[in-house]
């Protein structure tokens, strides 16, 4: 099954309780072996000053961030979310830009510390978390040590405290016990408390949120700009080539049927239902034309009729689910149903399908858009396609789109668009009384 | 002919004024909002009133519902609505009032005069005028597994002219045959759609559209 979707990040995978202790021996072996990196680190900066810091820091500090990548990754697990990655992308390639970079990006400092934090606090919390599993079952089997090694090895628990022999030692299994309940406890917020560790050193501060944030909403509006320079180009080429030319044309007639109405009145006659074919071809392309702005229909009925008046022109039976309290704020109601539009163009054009669905949803202050079909599948996202098409239209407004589309079939678009509760108005009254 | 007109536009509605009462039809009022229409229908019970969708104050389906509410009051009022598009909903939601007596046109179909008067006489005598773009849509529609994809081309023809409410005659002269084969070509689409043959026009017209839109 192949699933494409927008985002390259795997969602965070949650580690099954018997994993944990695992995992905390690995992570804290990790954060032993950290050390040597925050040593580097630290020591290759002052050396900076004899030369041969820069190629040292040029190497240690990819390492560390491909050190802390994995941590980033493996930790996700744990918070049940992406820790986000918040270096700075060089402005120019070179490699005194590269250092620059490296040297002001505030998050290269907050690894180094991090790398310390991690081999101290993140060291013990990930090690007690794995210990207090390994003392369970080392004193589960006990006895079967204090049998099988010679005496002296495993007789005296507890450094020495007392001594056992085969039979006593059996005593020690309510150990075990206690440490499975303990750790059964405390294991699991142990390695969450580690991973918090992480995310606050790990994850972007305030500001590198919000610089990241600006950087989206920049794309995108640079984006939005492009896409609506383009279409205003589209419309105005659309009106110059084919009604400007058409009424022309149709002026052009009349004048020449007024002049020889006296003269020819059949010909006059001939020109005028000329004329009149021409104003009909020019009216059907404004119609294509405004259509293709804003739908009539849309802003007739909103968002449901708008779709609902969609889903009848299709070759297909299509069914429509429309749960959405009022209307939604006319950009957006007109980004959406162009999404929904897309999706069942692209169905119609490429599905082969007999049936589909639309499902039209307001929760947690998104719309919520699914189109499916039961048709072939394969669809994918790429550049200059449909599906990408939607994706930008969708991300001027901060909206996500993701496609489920196995090979063999079908194929489901989910679309969420914010769209806050407050800015849903109720429709108006059609006045009619 | 008694007609009532609904239309924002004054140069629009002039000119169906003058075309209307240029081929005797008798204008009893014209209006140009929408809060005023559903009062002048019941008022004046044209024989006929020729309505635009989009009317003020809201410029959306304001003639559309009126048209609807209109014929709640007065079962059968026969109304042509008029738009600067067609949308297949409107068209259903015109057609499940029931009866004849309905019409939705394009606009622009109204600068063909000899059609769009006879759309006009149609309705007013209870049949109906549907959009050949509504047909179209409704027809192209029904590709797999549906009764219509049985149907031979000529007779999808005859069928989409059936549906926009033309006679037996007025299908015989859009395609060049008898009348003659034009009812036996109708008696097959019948047999192949299951529906009884009438020698009703309307209800016939009703009953394909009605097939038609329920699919």
């Amino acid at each position: 099954m192949s699933i494409v979707a927008t985002t390259s990040d795997a969602p965070p995978m949650r580690y099954p309780k018997f994993a944990q202790p695992w995992i905390a021996l690995f992570l804290a072996i990790l954060a032993e072996l950290g050390i040597a990196l925050f040593v580097l680190s630290v020591v290759s900066v002052p050396l900076i000053a004899v030369w041969v810091g820069i190629p040292l820091l040029l190497v240690v500090v990819p390492a560390a961030r491909w050190f802390a990548n994995c941590h980033r990754t493996m930790l996700a697990g744990f918070l049940g979310e992406r820790i986000p990655r918040p270096y700075k992308q060089p402005p120019m390639p070179g490699m005194l830009m590269r250092l620059r970079t490296i040297l002001t990006d505030p998050q290269t400092w907050r690894d180094i510390v991090w790398l310390l934090a991690n081999a101290v606090v993140g060291f013990t919390l990930s090690l007690l978390s794995a210990v207090l599993f390994l003392a369970g079952l080392f004193y589960l089997v006990y006895p079967l040590l204090v049998g099988v090694t010679p005496k002296g090895v495993f007789t005296e628990p507890f450094g020495g405290l007392f001594t056992v022999n085969f039979w006593t030692s059996f005593l020690m299994m309510p150990v075990a016990l206690i440490a499975f309940l303990i750790w059964n406890a405390a294991g699991e917020r142990l390695l969450k408390a580690n991973a918090f560790l992480a995310r606050s050193l790990l994850g972007p501060t305030e500001s590198a949120k919000l610089a990241m944030r600006v950087r989206e909403l920049s794309e995108s509006r640079a984006e939005t700009v492009d896409t609506q320079a383009a279409e205003l180009r589209r419309i105005e080429r659309d009106l110059h080539d084919g009604a400007q030319a058409r009424l022309a044309a149709l002026s052009m007639n009349l004048g020449m049927a007024e002049e020889m109405v006296a003269r020819d009145p059949a010909q006059a006659a001939a020109l005028l239902t000329e004329a009149r074919e021409s104003a009909s071809t020019a009216l059907s392309e404004l119609r294509d034309l405004v259509r293709g702005i804003h739908p009539p229909v849309l802003a007739d009925r909103g968002l449901e009729g708008a779709v609902k008046a969609l889903a009848l022109t299709c070759p297909f039976t299509v069914d429509v689910t429309f749960d959405v309290p009022g209307r939604p704020a006319a950009p957006v109601e007109s980004a959406a149903y162009f999404a929904v539009a897309e999706c069942l163009a692209n169905a119609v054009k490429y599905s082969a399908a007999t049936n589909a669905w639309i499902q039209i949803t307001h929760e947690d202050e998104k719309l919520h858009m699914i189109v499916g079909d039961d048709g072939v599948g394969g669809a994918t996202v790429r550049p200059g396609g449909g599906l990408y098409g939607i994706e930008r239209r969708l991300a001027a407004f901060d909206g996500t789109l993701t496609v489920v589309s196995p090979s063999a079939g079908p194929t489901t678009v989910i679309m969420e668009l914010p769209c806050e509760s407050s800015s849903l108005k109720t429709t108006p009254s059609s006045g009619t009384a | 002919m008694r007609v009532l007109i609904a239309e924002d536009h004054a140069l629009l509605r002039d000119g169906l004024i003058r075309l209307l009462e240029a081929h005797d039809f008798e204008v009893v009022e014209a209006v140009d909002n929408g809060p005023r229409l559903v009062p002048a229908l019941v008022e004046h019970r044209p024989d006929v009133a020729v309505v635009d969708v989009r009317l003020p104050p809201t410029f959306t389906d304001e003639g559309l519902k009126a048209a609807i509410e209109a014929r709640t009051k007065v079962p059968g009022l026969p109304i042509l609505v008029l738009s600067q598009y067609v949308e297949q909903l409107y068209a259903r939601e015109l057609l499940t009032g029931g009866g004849g007596g309905v019409g939705y046109l394009l606009k622009d179909r109204v600068s063909n005069v000899a059609e769009f008067l006879d759309a006009v006489r149609r309705v007013a005598g209870g049949g109906t005028a549907m959009d050949p773009d509504v047909i179209g849509q409704l027809l192209a529609r029904n590709t797999k597994d549906s009764p219509v994809s049985r149907l031979t081309p000529r007779e999808s023809e005859v069928l989409g002219l059936m549906a926009e409410g033309r006679s037996n005659a007025a299908i015989a002269a859009a395609l060049f045959v008898t009348e003659k084969a034009v009812s036996k070509h109708t008696n097959n689409i019948f047999a192949k759609l299951d529906l009884p043959p009438s020698e009703d026009d309307n209800r016939r017209v009703m009953a394909v559209l009605t097939y038609l839109s329920s699919r």
